[in-house]
């Protein structure tokens, strides 16, 4: 199971974080806090999974990452789930979010977290992976605006017309 | 107010022109959400950060509490709050109007309200009670939206009591026309059987159908499922083997449609899944594993594409294969790809590579062999990462030969290690590694010394504590015990002398007490030095108050002459008023121990580690205290965690609504294992003949490295001749100048090209690494060579208990033991052993024998299988009665004979005698319990001796090792007058123990309008809930293997005739109910289980006229308490 998903900058501010098992408020900030600085330190010539602190739970979770010019797309998981697999659902997470904002950059994240959240919830369900088809999970995303489109016609920002 | 009103009309126009804006302008420049994003970039400070957050906050619940913000605005101000709450800033206000925004927004400000709801809340908070309606309206909705929505929202929580509510309509989904719909159903479903898995098991046949479903991305959603369940329990799924074969057959041939593929892999991670899936089901199972040899073939044949996700799947294979029923063929080619990915240049494969050679190096160890070169180069490579897990490689393939090599890499590695995980989990393996391999006492103590100063403080505390505990009860060999005992006392005395201030406090806890304990045993050593080398631990300041009474007993224990004597008042003086209680005593403690040189010799005696100490853990002998404080009105005595509960309960509104089904949480038995517990359970046993077969055939690829081991054993012996070339061979190496002459005939020394320095010392460090690891150990009947290689074997806990213990035992525990017999008896041995046995106990308790002529006759006890004499029978009756209800009682010539009411359905079954419990004026307790063959059963007999009928009597049990449930009928009952009422209570083990007691209340009101109580407590030996265990040796050696918690001790063998082992596992057998598996020669093992499936085996080796026992068990605490009743059978046959 997927235990977290967490995304900030190369400074360490969080553009996303999403819990699938339930931390208090302290524990999230400290856990995304403790992540980066492990990652942070990591070069770019070493492999990319880690094994998550004491604080995540142990030695049966895993922190899986990449690296994207500015930005850290972390995974907590355990070990139920394929280390290489899930190296590939965040390049597939990535590519979608490439697709759905057009050159995808951080400011997307920090402005549109919403959206973000909504194409994850496409992705991964409650920790489990739901899907892992590119064009599967932009199809859902935009079914969801078409839908929401016709209900707020002239409010809605049409970011994304495909 | 109107200040409120004010701010919220400026801030409308902002608000509107966010929205009106198009998606041109990607930064939204004017919302309130940009301005709040540049105002934190722009801010240089966390304290100028919190401020502007506070004040955003401030002005969002200004906001969102006002009656005039539109549903629209309060979606902006939820993705706001969103973004505060994600900064770690608390937004509390907001989530109710999150809430309220998933009720009653339109679909987009719905699902911000959903999105708000799923990251402020979590599924204990009482809040998400609201939302439960709302989830109820949005299943029911033909917006396909709507639906999708709140399926995602209860996957990522929903409150667990509230299940049952959603249940129907969830399930419903699971034929909805849409895919994604039951895709998203079927995962929901899976999320609601993780957090209560009972409340899903009538629907397990539709588990089924979503497997069987048209649509594979249903069907992928539906292995989340039977991964969970088949990894719980891999036994009920076996019939479905087949069908994930043809599954990731089909999926393998590329029959899914292409969608599916991702970069031309066909759906990879539906592949490994299916992978993860048929690892559980083969496992130990020759049948199944059959079926999936082809298809592993295939796999492992298809994926030669060089992608990620190919590795990802090969890697899956390998663990695949390596974990199920062992095929040579299969292994080889599996070894071949374990190979490609340790030598691959990429590094997350070589990793993932190493990850794989440490899981099945312990079936394979030749293939370490194969790798030495990559092995040692990656202790070396930059990544800490790859070190790590190859230091946890060679942690598995540590022997007596490699040990010394293998302990310096992993502190060297220890030495630059700042992360704390990695240093309590490495301190822990590098303990257990020197306390099982250790070559020589010198090197032991400097090991431990590393490990106590490199672990610091932040190690587990059971690796001082079985370190002391070695070297108290030392080994087999007195004068090793002492040469170890000295050694460990020079080294202390000199890193006292050094500069003690920098060790940790743990270390310098260990050194005092050693110190304290064996200092004497260095005759030499003026008792006066060791106490002004202690005395300045206590002046130095960072010494811990912890550590200091630490030090001050061990001052107790060396303090003697004048010297010695004048420093100790010294101390005494300043510590004497130390504001420290526990400081205080010690000091105390020491200033009168130090003068009064009789009495410490008597408190303090020197070797009193070797005496066994009988410890009465359940402080039995307090009980009759206990009864006649509860016969006085006293309250029972509550676990602190229940008075703890109780009180929240009275203090907290009950959340929780009637009616609904309750779920027991699954509780999960904490491990007291340190880290160093192997992460992977070896999934074979180590005596597979394909394996052994291969393994012959693979040499060591490295030249130059010493092949001391093969496949004969130690080859050093049997060619020693080859060993003197080898050594001239290493010898000319290392010094150029004779470089010269080795290039002559190569014949004899092949490896003498001229290689380069490192690679020489790589070939070096190889050769020490993998020494022994070529040779197959020798067939073992447990699967553990290695513990007979072990130099500091664990001295059994202490003699057996002689006959003359009898003595020390409280009363108490007589009573137990006697009723152990009793039980016994009753079940198994004829009624003349019951009555030698009982003799003695009644000689120890002259008060019971006082008692004797009263209870005579007083409670007949029949028997189903003998027929027992009553005057034995009923001093037994009364023996246990003395912890039950010690008060006198008068009309005991009333008391019925209950045996008749025993339930039908329970004769002929072994029952105990029917015991009295308590009583009072109109009411009579007794309680005997039934040995069924899955289940124990409690009976409980309640006689009414007033002349009115007892109309609702309710009766509450109570047990902290015990679950108890009801049988049959509710517990509450009525008693016509002199008549019986019987409730049937099934017991199971919860929390072994030596013995384990039921406590119980009746409560009852009389016609009179009083109601009433009786308390009582009911004791029973844990052999009442032995059963044999029925298994195979092989399945005895894979679980064997899997256990944790074990426990050794000797015991004295049973003579009868000519075979000591088989007499005495007869006895066991029959006194405890064991189960022989086998007995080969001088050792046998044997099997057995506590209800319910609690395993425990026993290995037991007859050796030197003593037997050694051995017993292994999931269970924390089963083997020390089985161990006990197996040590009681043996004593008194």
């Amino acid at each position: 199971m997927i235990k977290a998903i967490l995304i900030f900058n190369n400074h360490g501010k969080p553009r996303l974080s999403k819990f699938y098992e339930h931390y208090n408020e302290d524990t999230e900030q400290q856990i995304i806090r403790e992540t980066f600085h492990l990652v942070s330190k990591r070069d770019e010539n070493v492999c990319n999974f880690l094994e998550g602190g004491m604080l995540i739970g142990g030695s049966d979770y895993r922190l899986i990452y990449r690296h994207y010019a500015t930005l850290y797309f972390v995974f907590c998981v355990d070990s139920s789930e394929s280390e290489l697999g899930i190296l590939d659902l965040i390049q597939v997470f990535v590519e979608t979010l490439d697709k759905c904002f057009e050159n995808v950059c951080e400011l997307d994240l920090i402005f549109h977290v919403d959206k973000v959240h909504n194409i994850l919830a496409e992705m991964v369900m409650g920790g489990m992976v739901l899907e892992t088809n590119m064009n599967e999970i932009i199809t859902q995303v935009d079914s969801q605006n078409k839908m929401e489109k016709s209900e707020t016609f002239i409010f809605q920002s049409t970011r994304q017309d495909r | 107010m109107s200040d409120v009103v004010e701010k919220t009309l400026t801030a409308l126009p902002s608000l509107l022109s966010l929205d009106s804006h198009s998606g041109s302008t990607k930064l939204s420049s004017s919302s309130k959400l940009g301005n709040l994003i540049r105002g934190i970039t722009e801010l240089t400070s966390k304290h100028e950060e919190e401020k502007l957050i506070q004040r955003e906050l401030a002005s969002i619940k200004e906001q969102v509490s006002s009656p005039n913000t539109s549903m629209r605005q309060m979606k902006e101000l939820m993705v706001r709050a969103i973004y505060c709450e994600m900064l770690g800033y608390e937004a509390s206000f907001s989530y109710i109007h999150a809430i309220k925004l998933a009720q009653q927004g339109t679909a987009l400000e719905k699902r911000v309200g959903y999105l708000a709801v799923s990251l402020f809340l979590n599924e204990s908070h009482e809040l998400l009670l609201l939302l439960v309606n709302t989830v109820l309206k949005d299943l029911q909705s033909t917006n396909l939206i709507e639906v999708c929505m709140a399926l995602t929202v209860v996957s990522q929580m929903f409150p667990k009591d509230m299940i049952p509510a959603i249940l129907p309509l969830v399930e419903e989904k699971l034929t909805h026309p849409k895919e994604i719909i039951r895709r998203k159903a079927v995962l929901a479903l899976y999320k609601f059987y993780l957090i209560a898995p009972n409340q899903v098991q009538h629907i397990h046949n539709k588990f089924r159908k979503a497997l069987c479903d048209k649509d594979p991305g249903v069907m992928t959603a539906s292995l989340h499922i039977y991964l969970q369940m088949i990894q719980e329990n891999p036994e009920g799924y076996k019939d479905l083997t087949a069908s994930f074969v043809t599954i990731l057959k089909q999926v393998v041939a590329g029959k899914l449609p292409m969608d599916f593929n991702y970069h031309s892999v066909p759906a990879p991670w539906l592949q490994i899944q299916l992978l993860r899936i048929l690892a559980f089901l083969g496992k130990n199972d020759q049948s199944s594993s059959e079926i999936m040899y082809d298809i592993l073939e295939e796999s492992l044949r298809r994926a030669e594409i060089n992608h990620n996700i190919t590795y990802a799947i090969l890697y899956e294979c390998v663990k695949c294969i390596y974990t199920i029923h062992p095929k040579s063929e299969l292994l080889e080619k599996a070894a071949k790809c374990i190979g490609n990915f340790v030598l691959s240049t990429k590094i997350n494969l070589k990793y993932l590579g190493l990850k794989a050679l440490t899981y099945v190096v312990q079936q394979d160890p030749k293939l370490a062999l194969q790798h030495q070169v990559t092995i040692i180069e990656c202790l070396d490579h930059p990544d800490l990462i790859i070190k790590r897990e190859t230091l946890e490689l060679l942690f598995r393939i540590t022997n007596a030969q490699n040990v010394a090599v293998i302990v310096e890499k992993m502190l060297e590695f220890l030495r630059g290690n700042k992360d704390d995980y990695t240093t309590i989990d490495l301190v822990g393996k590098v303990a257990e590694l020197a306390e099982k391999y250790a070559p020589n006492n010198e090197w032991f103590i400097e090991t431990m010394s590393t490990v106590f100063s490199v672990g610091g403080d932040t190690m587990q505390p059971d690796i001082p504590n079985s370190f002391l505990k070695l070297l108290s009860e030392g080994f087999d060999s007195v004068e090793e015990d002492r040469k170890l005992k000295l050694f460990a006392v020079d080294s202390y005395v000199s890193l006292l002398q050094g500069e003690p201030g920098k060790l940790p406090q743990r270390f310098l806890q260990v050194i005092s007490w050693v110190l304290g304990e064996y200092s004497y045993l260095r005759g030499e050593l003026d008792a006066a030095t060791v106490l002004r080398l202690l005395a300045k631990l206590l002046d130095t300041k960072s010494t811990s108050s912890e550590t200091k009474s630490w030090v001050l007993m061990a001052m107790t224990k060396v303090c003697e002459g004048g010297v010695g004597v004048s420093v100790a008042q010294e101390v005494c003086e300043t510590y004497s008023s130390s504001l420290d209680t526990a400081l205080r005593q010690r000091a105390q403690e020491l200033q009168h121990l130090s003068q009064d040189r009789d009495l410490r010799a008597k408190v303090l005696p020197r070797e009193a580690g070797s005496e066994p100490l009988e410890v009465d853990s359940s402080l039995s002998f307090l009980d009759g205290f206990v009864s006649e404080a509860l016969a006085a009105g006293a309250a029972p005595y509550k676990p602190h965690h229940q008075r703890q509960e109780e009180l929240a309960q009275a203090k907290a509104l009950s959340m929780e609504p009637y009616g609904l089904p309750i779920s027991m949480s699954s509780c999960s038995i904490a491990d007291r294992q340190s880290p160093t517990l192997l992460s992977v359970s070896s999934g074979l046993s180590g005596d597979s003949p394909s394996l052994s077969q291969k393994g012959g055939s693979t040499t060591p690829k490295l030249d130059g490295v010493k092949r001391v081991w093969g496949r004969q054993g130690y080859l050093v012996q049997t060619e020693p001749v080859e060993e003197s070339d080898l050594v001239e061979v290493t010898g000319p190496l290392q010094s150029p100048n004779q470089q010269a002459g080795a290039d002559g005939p190569p014949s004899q020394t092949p490896t003498l090209k001229p290689t380069p320095q490192p690679e020489q010392e790589k070939q070096q460090l190889a050769s020490s690494l993998f020494v022994g690891l070529g040779s197959q150990s020798s067939l073992c009947l447990m699967g553990k060579p290695e513990a007979t290689t072990q130099r500091f074997r664990r001295k059994a806990k202490g003699p057996v208990l002689s006959s003359s213990t009898g003595e020390q035992i409280s009363n108490s525990s007589v009573s137990a033991s006697s009723m152990a017999n009793n039980l016994l008896c009753n079940d198994l041995l004829d009624s003349n052993i019951t009555s030698e046995t009982a003799a003695p106990s009644l000689e120890q308790t002259p008060q019971l024998s006082r008692d004797l002529p009263a209870a005579n006759g007083a409670c007949a006890v029949e028997s189903t299988d003998r027929d027992v004499k009553e005057n034995s029978a009923s001093l037994i009756g009364d023996n246990r009665l003395v912890a039950a209800d010690p008060a006198p009682r008068g009309d005991r010539g009333k008391l019925k004979d209950f045996s008749a009411h025993l339930p039908a359905e329970f004769s002929g079954l072994c029952h105990s005698d029917i015991s009295p419990l308590a009583s009072n004026q109109s009411l009579d307790v007794s309680a005997c319990h039934v040995q069924k063959e899955d289940s124990l059963v409690l009976v409980v007999f309640m006689y009414n001796s007033s002349d009115d009928a007892i109309p609702h009597i309710l009766l509450e049990l109570r047990s902290d090792e015990l679950e108890v449930s009801c049988e049959g009928d509710s517990p509450v009952e009525e008693a016509r007058s002199r008549s019986v009422a019987v409730c049937q209570y099934s017991l199971t083990v919860k929390k072994p123990s030596v013995h384990v007691e039921v406590a119980g209340t009746v409560s009852y009101q009389l016609p009179v309008g009083t109601s009433q109580s009786v308390q009582f407590s009911y004791k029973l030996p844990l052999t009442s809930f032995i059963r044999p265990l029925t298994v195979s040796t092989e399945e005895y050696g894979t679980m064997w293997l899997d256990f944790s918690h074990d426990t050794k001790q000797k015991l004295t063998p049973i003579c009868l005739g000519q075979e000591p082992l088989m007499d005495t596992l007869n006895v066991l057998k029959k006194k405890l109910k064991l189960h022989v598996v086998e007995i080969i020669g001088m050792e046998g093992i044997v099997a057995c289980r506590v209800l319910r499936d609690q395993p425990c085996l026993m290995h037991c080796r007859l050796h030197a006229g003593a037997l050694s026992v051995w017993l292994r068990s999931p269970v924390p605490d089963l083997p020390d308490c089985l161990m006990y009743h197996c040590q009681r059978a043996l004593q008194e046959h």
